[in-house]
């Protein structure tokens, strides 16, 4: 089934539309162990290597809860500013699925180790907007499937399907927002801000790789429309496969225009769970949710409860660190920058890169102008994130300092970068390799010099003649003649040394 | 017969360690007898000669060298349910569905017994996944009691009691969910208990239901049991629900108790366990074990635990409930059985038929009942009412506590019914565990010591004592003292007619 939806002008949308947002986000927890097994968490792997009879989930197996994951959760509760549970269990959520090896899921159902939080949200203009959590709770990953065969890639139409368990059992934590409403046209950016919030927040903590092209950070969003004036929630679908930030606000945005449209015509949004395509910008039907699935719910039996002691919830509080807002705050006035320049420095995502140059030796404005004015726009350019980018602080800071001691000129430290974006090695083997250092040699100047002049004589006798804005054409020329390794202004004090 | 095979487990371990005769001998003879009456009994699943010969020279080799002997129970055979993992040995807990599957791991239980240097002879026979009270239901024909061959041993663990009966084996491993040690232990003339949840561990234990399953020890004398009871019982971190204390002195308990002095201990009789279905035999031999405890010194109050009228559905609850989802793994993806994977089939068919063709009426009727109670809207009204009943026999079993040191009644309503009778009839056939499954919902400790034959019919009838949760020693020192008075049963057991 491949129909195109129609869809809505946004600007209709808004005028007709309020649209509701509820994002859950599955973060996974880093720890050196799965959640109920000694096993190691390691990304990747070889296949069915981190494995053993508790995560494989083979007859007789028993689950022992992972401490340093309750000890995560708990922190990440505290810094979403949630209750924590005083006594909470495990459940199983039973369905049917070759990747989860015991056929439910051991989650948190009505008792979340941690509920009732907010995180304040900035969006690109400035604006704060509280977005509020309902739960975070414990659970732990499935198997992955590769579906061999068949068209998309999905279990439908594949002619077998291998399965890796080496991220089964991994610590999972899913967090689930409060329905976000009242939110208008602004709705796709403040569910993009909010997972970009989450994901510093996460970061901070050192809880987790929150790397959304690895899985270690998913969101799923729902997305519902009531039309202006009315309180009820529409019908919401569930868009899963949302592998960027950028993704979120993408399928946030599609979705509210698909249902605008269905809705304007007449129809009813289905319930159901819907994928995110990348390369279309789209969202497409996938499981039907009209007959609710069944998880039959029901306490872990294999697990005793958690009852976290209040000191020890206390002492995990006093191990918060310095949350990313609160470091922005304090980095504006260290740095001394106006909201637009925080603003700018915090969208483009490069405060931690920006703080790691200066401690490497750059000024903050100079760091700043590398990371926020030239290399977002690398970044922006190859579609990656600034720290994907393959050029590191220390980097940026040796080659500011090279700029600084005159060894390169600004342009030329542009090409070095390139150079190391290209992966041709550190700075220093760039400027070696391509040949860029800044021509001081005085002799190779002035022979320059001298056959530009002679070149142009005619030009050479204005200057001669105390034309001195004549020397322009020669700089130029000189400056050609050396592939731009001069120093323009050193090029120009020469030429008018030599005619007079 | 050999005399070796009518030793109790404490004068064989004696005999071993002491050089007399050695642990292959030992062993040798159990596995001939074996293969002399197993064909009439059915009491193995898996014989494992081999491994039991390797096992016991290994004793004989370390006692040579003069090393002391690894535990109380050195160089003993035992025959072990066949629903704890055994590596490298095959593991069926009944049913076909796991035909063919050998685990690549030990239970707990397992691996103390080899280190305690007991040799284990071979896996038993049991109802399919430990659902029944005949052992009719395991997939792999009924085993027969020794005591009369057209009637049931018991069950789910009829094969471990069976093999103690036929002196087969000496010592046997059980597991208790609702009476499955227990009851067989009563039908058979042998003692079984069902240590206190948590006592044992249930690592590798393949699961049924978690919140009631125990393993245990069962044995021919009730010293024998404690000393077995001491080998398998303890913390293990592997099980977050076993408990972390230390076992009860049940040997010093069974060892005072031998004395015959019950002066200063209070008996308390369960009233609720009398009446209709009670088989008259069963209550005399009942009346006559009460009034041999007051000849003994102990004090006889009566008891009502009102609750226990409400056991019976409760159990028949929550142990499909808990079944249903820990039965969901065997969907033929990992291991076991496959049925129908000829390359048109989904993974979903292939589940589907797998689990029709490899799960026997009885399992398939527990996992229906178990997903009805669990699902939504039918929760609360049967699992979760369930659950309030289980708080409300504990606190049955509290207050009766407060009072007695130990409870009695009869283990079971009647003795061992004849294979096939009530094979149509679930309902007559759940009524087996009436007495048995209050401990199992209280998590609390019971043991079936045998009261002699019933005098309409000539079987064996036993004594249930329970006690309060870790307090084992108790209930060993009364059914020793009692076993000492009374006389031990199983020497009664009439010449098997082999040639059958």
């Amino acid at each position: 089934m491949t129909s195109v939806d129609e869809l809505m002008d946004y600007a209709e949308v808004i005028e007709r539309f309020d649209p509701v947002l509820g994002l859950e986000v599955h973060v996974e927890l880093h720890t050196n162990t799965k959640m109920f097994c000694g096993c190691a968490n390691l990304f990747g792997g070889e296949p069915n290597t981190h494995v053993c009879p508790t995560c494989l989930g083979l007859p007789g197996s028993l689950p022992v809860v992972n401490g340093k994951a309750v000890e995560s959760a708990i922190r990440i509760g505290l810094a979403l500013n949630c209750e924590i549970a005083e006594w909470c269990r495990f459940a199983r959520k039973n369905y049917f699925y070759p990747d989860m090896p015991k056929n439910f899921q051991t989650s948190q159902y009505d008792e979340p180790i941690a509920f009732n939080g907010w995180l304040d949200v900035t969006l690109d203009d400035g604006e704060v907007v509280r977005v509020e959590i309902e739960r975070a709770h414990m659970e732990e990953d499935t198997g992955k499937s590769l579906h061999v065969g068949g068209a998309t890639g999905r279990i439908h139409g594949a002619e077998h399907s291998l399965l890796d368990y080496n991220r089964a059992g991994v610590p999972l934590i899913e967090i689930v927002t409060k329905p976000i409403a009242g939110t208008g046209e602004r709705a796709p950016e403040v569910a993009r801000a909010y997972v970009t919030a989450l994901r510093d927040l996460l970061k901070a903590l050192d809880v987790s790789d929150v790397r959304m092209d690895q899985g270690s950070l998913r969101c799923d969003a729902n997305v519902s429309l009531m039309p202006k004036g009315t309180t009820e929630f529409g019908t919401r679908t569930e868009t899963k496969n949302v592998n960027s930030l950028r993704s979120v606000e993408r399928a946030v945005r599609f979705e509210m225009t698909r249902q605008a449209a269905v809705l304007a015509a007449g129809g009813k949004v289905v319930q159901e769970t819907r994928h995110f395509d990348e390369s279309t910008g789209s969202t497409s039907s996938g499981r039907t949710k009209e007959t609710a699935e069944d998880y039959r719910y029901f306490p872990e039996p294999d697990l005793v409860p958690i009852a976290p002691s209040r000191e020890w919830v206390e002492e995990l509080r006093g191990t918060l660190p310095e949350l990313p807002w609160e470091r922005r705050k304090r980095i504006q006035q260290e740095w001394s920058l106006t909201d637009a320049e925080l603003r700018d420095l915090v969208n483009a995502g490069a405060v931690d890169l920006v703080a790691a140059t200066v401690d490497a030796g750059a000024t903050p404005a100079e760091a700043r102008s590398w990371w926020v004015a030239y290399l977002t726009k690398e970044a922006n350019a190859r579609g990656v994130e600034l720290g994907e980018l393959g050029i590191t602080p220390a980097q940026i800071a040796r080659v500011v300092a090279l700029v600084n001691s005159g060894e390169l000129t600004n342009k030329l430290a542009r090409e070095v970068v390139t150079g190391v974006l290209a992966g041709e090695g550190e700075p220093e083997a760039v400027v070696e390799a391509r040949g860029l250092k800044v021509v001081s040699d005085d002799s190779a100047l002035e022979k320059a010099v001298d056959e530009a002049l002679a070149a142009q004589p005619d030009v050479a006798a204005k200057i001669r003649d105390g034309k001195v804005a004549a020397a322009g054409a020669i700089v130029g020329a000189v400056m050609k003649a050396t592939k731009g390794q001069a120093d323009a202004k050193k090029v120009r004090d020469l030429i008018i040394a030599r005619c007079s | 017969m050999s005399s070796l095979i009518r030793s109790t487990a404490a004068e064989l371990a004696a005999k071993i360690a002491g050089r007399e005769v050695s642990a292959v001998e030992v062993a040798q003879a159990h596995l001939d007898r074996i293969a002399e009456v197993d064909g009439a009994v059915n009491a193995f699943l898996h014989v494992d000669t081999e491994g039991a010969l390797a096992a016991a020279k290994k004793v004989d080799d370390d006692l040579a060298a003069g090393q002391a002997p690894a535990s109380p129970l050195a160089g003993v055979p035992l025959a072990l349910k066949d629903v704890f993992a055994t590596e490298g040995v095959p593991t069926t807990c009944g049913s076909k569905i796991l035909e063919g599957w050998v685990p690549p791991y030990d239970a707990t239980v397992t691996r103390r017994l080899r280190e305690a240097g007991v040799v284990i002879l071979g896996k038993t026979n049991m109802d399919e996944f430990a659902m029944g009270s005949s052992t009719e239901n395991s997939a792999y024909g009924p085993t027969r009691n020794p005591w009369d061959l057209d009637r049931i041993p018991g069950g789910s663990g009829g094969g471990s009691s069976a093999s103690l009966a036929a002196f087969q084996a000496p010592l046997a491993i059980g597991t208790d969910t609702g009476g499955s040690i227990r009851q067989p232990g009563a039908v058979t003339g042998t003692v079984g208990v069902k240590p206190t949840y948590g006592g044992v561990s249930r690592y590798g234990l393949v699961a049924f239901s978690s919140s009631l399953d125990q393993g245990g020890p069962c044995a021919r004398t009730v010293l024998d049991a404690a000393l077995l009871h001491e080998v398998i019982g303890g913390h293990d971190p592997l099980d977050s629900t076993s408990i972390n204390a230390p076992v009860p002195p049940v040997v010093a308990a069974a060892r005072e108790g031998a004395n015959g002095d019950l002066t200063g201990v209070k008996v308390g009789v369960v009233t609720q366990f009398s009446g209709d279905g009670y088989q008259a035999g069963v209550l005399r031999s009942f009346e006559a074990a009460v009034a041999q405890l007051k000849q003994l010194g102990a004090e006889i109050v009566e008891v009502s635990c009102p609750s226990f009228d409400y056991a019976l559905p409760a159990y028949y609850l929550i142990a499909p409930s808990e079944a249903s989802s820990n039965l969901a793994r065997f969907d033929a993806m990992r291991y076991g059985l496959r049925v129908g994977d000829d390359s048109t089939r989904s993974a979903e068919e292939v589940m589907s038929l797998t689990r029709e063709a490899g799960f026997g009426p009885e399992v398939k009727r527990r996992i229906m009942i178990g997903t009805y109670a669990l699902s939504s809207g039918y929760y609360d009204a049967y699992y979760g009412s369930a659950q309030k009943v289980r708080t409300l026999i504990t606190r049955d079993f509290e207050k009766a506590f407060a009072s007695v040191d130990v409870l009695v009644s009869p283990t079971t309503p009647t003795t061992a019914f004849r294979i096939g009778e009530r094979a149509n009839d679930p309902i007559a056939m759940y009524k087996a565990d009436l007495c048995t499954i209050p401990a199992n919902l209280a998590g609390t400790p019971a043991m079936s010591v045998p009261s002699g034959l019933s005098d309409e019919d000539g079987l064996p009838v036993g004594l249930q004592i329970m006690a309060p949760a870790l307090q084992e020693h108790r209930m060993y020192r009364v059914a020793a003292a009692y076993e000492a008075a009374r006389g031990t049963v199983y020497q009664d057991v009439p010449e098997l007619a082999v040639a059958r």
